[in-house]
């Protein structure tokens, strides 16, 4: 009886064991499935001339030129805008806010705002940004709303990195006379600055693949034009995938697969670049 | 810097205001028990109603398809993960999962639209070219590593010495694993569920995509259906005048996605303070 508890109990952990593995390899084999389909529509497709086009309702003679100038606007302006506010933000929660109710609900706050579907940060923008501050369907309005999106998840990623640096270096330069501000300018910053930057580039590579507040803004799917500045009207890359996916005609769909091959390159260098930064830093600063 | 956190606390404030203010001007041109209990969803009709009920369907239905693939993958991988593999096996495929979280939501519309819909019919002819099930599918796959990393994290943050309690006593890695670390990772692994279903909820372009935008009241995986999200997309694709009682749908809609998620949002918060801390 014992003999056949212990049989029943090994085969179990060898019958979990297969699960385990077949569960990886199921997930990883749709990614590699998912990414040789993409590459097997879209890569014919993809030229200078798809790169400088702009918008047609011709598929052949469509491009992606004012989807990803657009993209790199509101990549620029919504870092701008959200650098600064996130790890300001962060600095102050981890080095100056008090703790007492108000920073407790700061906390729950900003991590009630991280889950908050970007949709509704579309409903935010349009009303507030669109609407009430008229900045019609701008770039401007387009970064604002992206800004907030991610401003929790770069306010999170500043405080978990100034909490990895150990409170004995804030120790030795307050015990060396220097003050509270001096102590992060100059010791807690350098020392956290892989850290908040690697939490910065992976907010920023989600903001780029967004598409659901964009177009509850107003941005637009087609937009004959090259903005030239934070007020014109724009188009980024994955609203012009979404446009050309919800065509029926298979020349779009091609359009779409070559246009998500620009779009994935962008989000993994960015992602690549975060992960190499975080190993870096990891190596670099050993405590 | 203070300023910089506060505009965390005037955007949920703003969120709150604009939506409940746009909200309470629906509600007066719209009943609230039409609102609550019509299963017809026709706001772009002629012949209008306005009930919420088909949306609500739509999103829960992919939410639960979703869960359906995430929770036992993602669970499974975690486990494995964390009590069989080694370090290094661990170090390689944790980043390589994680790809699967940083695919921009439209690519994984795309993928549920052209590959895994023509795919299901393979099996299922009946299926529809929009449905709930394919994009319910891929939705899964999507916030897999949410419930595998933070399941994993939570599985990790067990100390050694339960485990070796457990192996003292003679019990093998599966016995181990699913009698003592498991349960001792519970919360963490319940919050990260929660949190899954949160992000299930307020996903957007992979149902925008490829699950059709005909609002029905229906838990029919195979013929189209709308959620939530992909009514406020449809509409704003459309040119609906600012101000109209449809354009004030988008925020009735929204209101109620909102307060999905932040009770849920909250529930996960509150079990992660209440539990989070017991081992460390």
């Amino acid at each position: 009886m014992v003999r056949l508890m212990s049989n029943v109990n090994r085969l179990k952990d060898k019958v979990f064991r297969v699960i385990g593995v077949t569960s990886i390899i199921f997930c990883l084999l749709i990614l590699v499935i998912f990414i040789a389909f993409i590459i097997y529509q879209g890569s014919a497709r993809l030229s200078w001339e798809f790169m400088i086009s702009l918008p047609s309702r011709f598929a052949e003679k469509s491009g992606i030129y004012t989807a990803w100038v657009g993209t790199l606007w509101v990549l620029v302006l919504t870092t701008l805008i959200a650098f600064p506010l996130g790890v300001g933000a962060g600095i102050y929660l981890e080095e100056y806010s008090p703790k007492n109710w108000l920073s407790k609900l700061l906390e729950i706050n900003i991590a009630n705002l991280a889950g908050v579907p970007s949709i509704i940060y579309g409903l935010l923008g349009l009303e507030f940004f669109v609407r009430i501050m008229k900045m019609g369907n701008s770039i401007l309005a387009g970064s604002l709303t992206l800004a907030l999106l991610i401003l929790p998840i770069i306010i999170v990623s500043t405080r978990e990195a100034i909490q990895a640096v150990p409170g004995t270096i804030r120790e030795a330069s307050l015990a060396l006379g220097a003050t509270k501000w001096q102590t992060i300018r100059n010791q807690i910053l350098p020392a956290s600055f892989g850290g908040i930057l690697t939490g910065v580039i992976l907010a920023i590579s989600r903001a780029v693949g967004e598409t659901a507040p964009l177009i509850v803004i107003g941005a637009l799917a087609y937009v004959p034009f090259v903005p030239k500045g934070p007020f014109d009207e724009f188009t980024v890359l994955p609203i012009q995938i979404f446009n050309w996916v919800s065509r029926p005609q298979h020349e779009f769909i091609i359009n779409a697969a070559a246009a998500i091959i620009v779009l994935l390159l962008i989000t993994f260098t960015m992602n690549g670049i975060a992960v190499y930064l975080r190993n870096r830093w990891q190596q670099k600063i050993s405590w | 810097m203070a300023a910089c956190a506060l505009v965390t606390v005037v955007t949920t404030v703003s969120i709150i205001l604009i939506l409940a203010i746009e909200t309470v001007s629906f509600f007066s041109e719209v009943s609230i028990i039409e609102f609550l209990t019509s299963t017809k969803w026709t706001p772009l009709f002629t012949k209008k109603n306005y009930g919420i009920l088909p949306l609500l369907s739509g999103t829960l239905l992919t939410t639960a398809i979703a869960i359906a693939v995430a929770l036992p993958l993602g669970l499974a991988i975690a486990i494995y993960l964390n009590e069989y593999a080694s370090a290094s096996l661990r170090a390689v495929l944790k980043p390589l999962l994680e790809i699967l979280a940083v695919v921009p939501t439209v690519v994984y519309g795309f993928f549920a639209l052209m590959i895994v819909t023509p795919f299901l019919k393979t099996f299922v002819p009946e299926l529809s070219g929009f449905n709930a099930l394919s994009p319910g599918i891929v939705m899964g796959i999507m916030i897999l590593p949410f419930i595998s990393s933070l399941s994993e994290d939570a599985l990790s943050s067990v100390p050694h010495t339960l485990r070796q309690a457990s192996f003292g006593m003679g019990a093998n890695k599966f016995q181990t694993a699913f009698r003592v670390v498991v349960p001792a990772a519970s919360s963490g692994i319940i919050v990260s569920i929660i949190l899954a279903i949160s992000r299930a909820i307020g996903e957007t372009m992979i149902v925008a995509i490829a699950a059709g935008q005909q609002p029905r009241f229906t838990f029919d995986p195979t013929v189209p259906i709308e959620t939530i999200t992909a009514y406020i997309v449809q509409v704003s694709m459309g040119d609906v005048p600012h101000g109209s009682t449809a354009y004030r749908t988008i925020f009735a809609a929204g209101i109620t996605l909102f307060i999905f998620t932040f009770i849920l949002n909250n529930i996960s918060y509150w079990i992660k303070r209440k539990y989070g801390a017991a081992y460390e």
